[in-house]
């Protein structure tokens, strides 16, 4: 693989972190990860609309008139999402209901557009697939990190593996509403003291 | 009329869109710096959000339901929206220049607030009436306009102190965030007897 393919691929996870970095998507973000089950779902949803749709858009960018190409993203982007929504429904109806009303907003998850504007918009296929598959990855990851944090210090449990014992008093405020705002806030200083400043 | 009084109480207070149910958090942190600005997206906020779940709803009732198409429901919505916003705009800079000096800056933001479309699909998906949706809109509007400018009000006196290098930036704002969530988690309860 070729240096500017490598960059393309891994820009997402750590330089340019969607999440931790970036600060885009914060509504899932903050949303869904109170388990980390829940933030690796989001996380693959999201991926997989990326993927597509970063792959499409730069497959018709060059019929799409300038003026009105925000719109036929958007609507690029949109029937992904309606594809992810009814497989979703149909195979996990669990997830798909943890999840709720985030699936659909995927459409106006601004990592999604931000790429598409940004990338797919002016690259080939394939560079544009392998940002999507860096940017999803770096999302995904960032989404389970946080929801595995929240889980453990919350619910005592770890995908779903309860470790503490049913009977343990655990910190429930990390899967309630604010422990979401606080989780992040403490893994972004993490994130910006050992792993970004070890990889400048 | 009590139905009517706990849809805002709820909205407002109990189930606040941005600090518990994670709605509008990109302008909620992005244009919450000033007061006066913040004030003014929320302004933008509520018309647009009550314009387009009217629209929306009537759409969904009277097009989609009908024809057996609600699996097209996130994606007419999104476009109706979008084409809303622009519309506004354009009404908005002929109309009302006072207004639209106003808000007119928001307005292309407010495509990508994820809080005005999934508004939009909240009020289907609970099944309202058209007055009750409009209801449960305003209600939501209103409580992202307290939400924004409580935090924009923090923000300002939080510019004035001493941050600690490693919180500096958004590790502060999102902690900010979290303590006002906190607060608000003290209405919980309300409306559920």
């Amino acid at each position: 693989m070729d240096k500017t393919s490598f960059q393309n691929l891994t820009r997402g996870l750590i330089k340019e972190n969607p999440t931790f970095v970036m600060l885009l998507g914060m509504c899932p973000t903050l949303g869904v990860t109170t388990s980390a089950i829940n933030g690796l779902g989001m996380g693959i949803a999201t991926l997989f609309v990326l993927i597509l749709s970063n792959m499409a858009i730069a497959a018709v960018k060059n019929f799409i008139p300038d003026k009105v190409r925000i719109p036929c993203f958007i609507v690029i982007i949109a029937t992904f999402v309606t594809v992810v929504e009814l497989v979703m429904s149909a195979y996990l109806p669990g997830l798909y209901a943890a999840l709720g009303i985030f699936i659909p907003l995927i459409v106006v998850n601004c990592i999604i557009l931000g790429r598409a504007e940004a990338f797919a918009s002016k690259n080939t296929v394939f560079q544009s697939f392998l940002d999507a598959v860096g940017m999803g990855a770096g999302f995904t990851l960032s989404l389970t990190t946080l929801g595995l944090v929240r889980e453990i210090l919350g619910a005592g449990s770890a995908f779903g593996w309860n470790f503490a014992g049913s009977d343990a008093n655990t910190m429930l405020l990390f899967i309630m509403p604010p422990g979401a705002f606080l989780a992040l806030a403490g893994l972004i200083i993490l994130f910006n003291k050992f792993i970004k400043r070890s990889a400048d | 009329m009590t139905s009517y009084i706990m849809i805002f109480i709820t909205a407002i207070f109990v189930n606040n869109i941005v600090l518990s149910q994670f709605l509008g958090i990109c302008p909620f942190l992005g244009v919450s710096k000033k007061i006066s600005t913040s004030a003014g997206m929320g302004g933008a906020v509520m018309f647009v959000m009550t314009l387009s779940t009217i629209v929306t709803y009537l759409i969904y009732n009277l097009l989609l339901l009908p024809n057996d198409l609600t699996f097209m429901t996130t994606i007419v919505f999104i476009l109706v929206i979008a084409s809303l916003v622009q519309m506004v705009e354009i009404m908005l800079k002929k109309l009302s220049p006072v207004l639209y000096q106003a808000l007119g800056i928001f307005l292309p933001l407010i495509t990508t607030n994820c809080a005005v479309l999934g508004i939009a699909i909240l009020s289907i998906q609970k099944d309202f009436t058209l007055l009750q949706a409009v209801c449960f809109t305003l209600a939501n509007a209103m409580g992202f306009t307290l939400a924004i400018i409580i935090f924009a009000g923090l923000r300002e006196r939080l510019a004035r102190t001493k941050v600690p290098a490693a919180l500096q930036g958004t590790p502060i704002a999102l902690i900010t965030a979290g303590l006002l969530a906190m607060a608000f988690m003290g209405f919980a309860g309300i409306g559920t007897h």
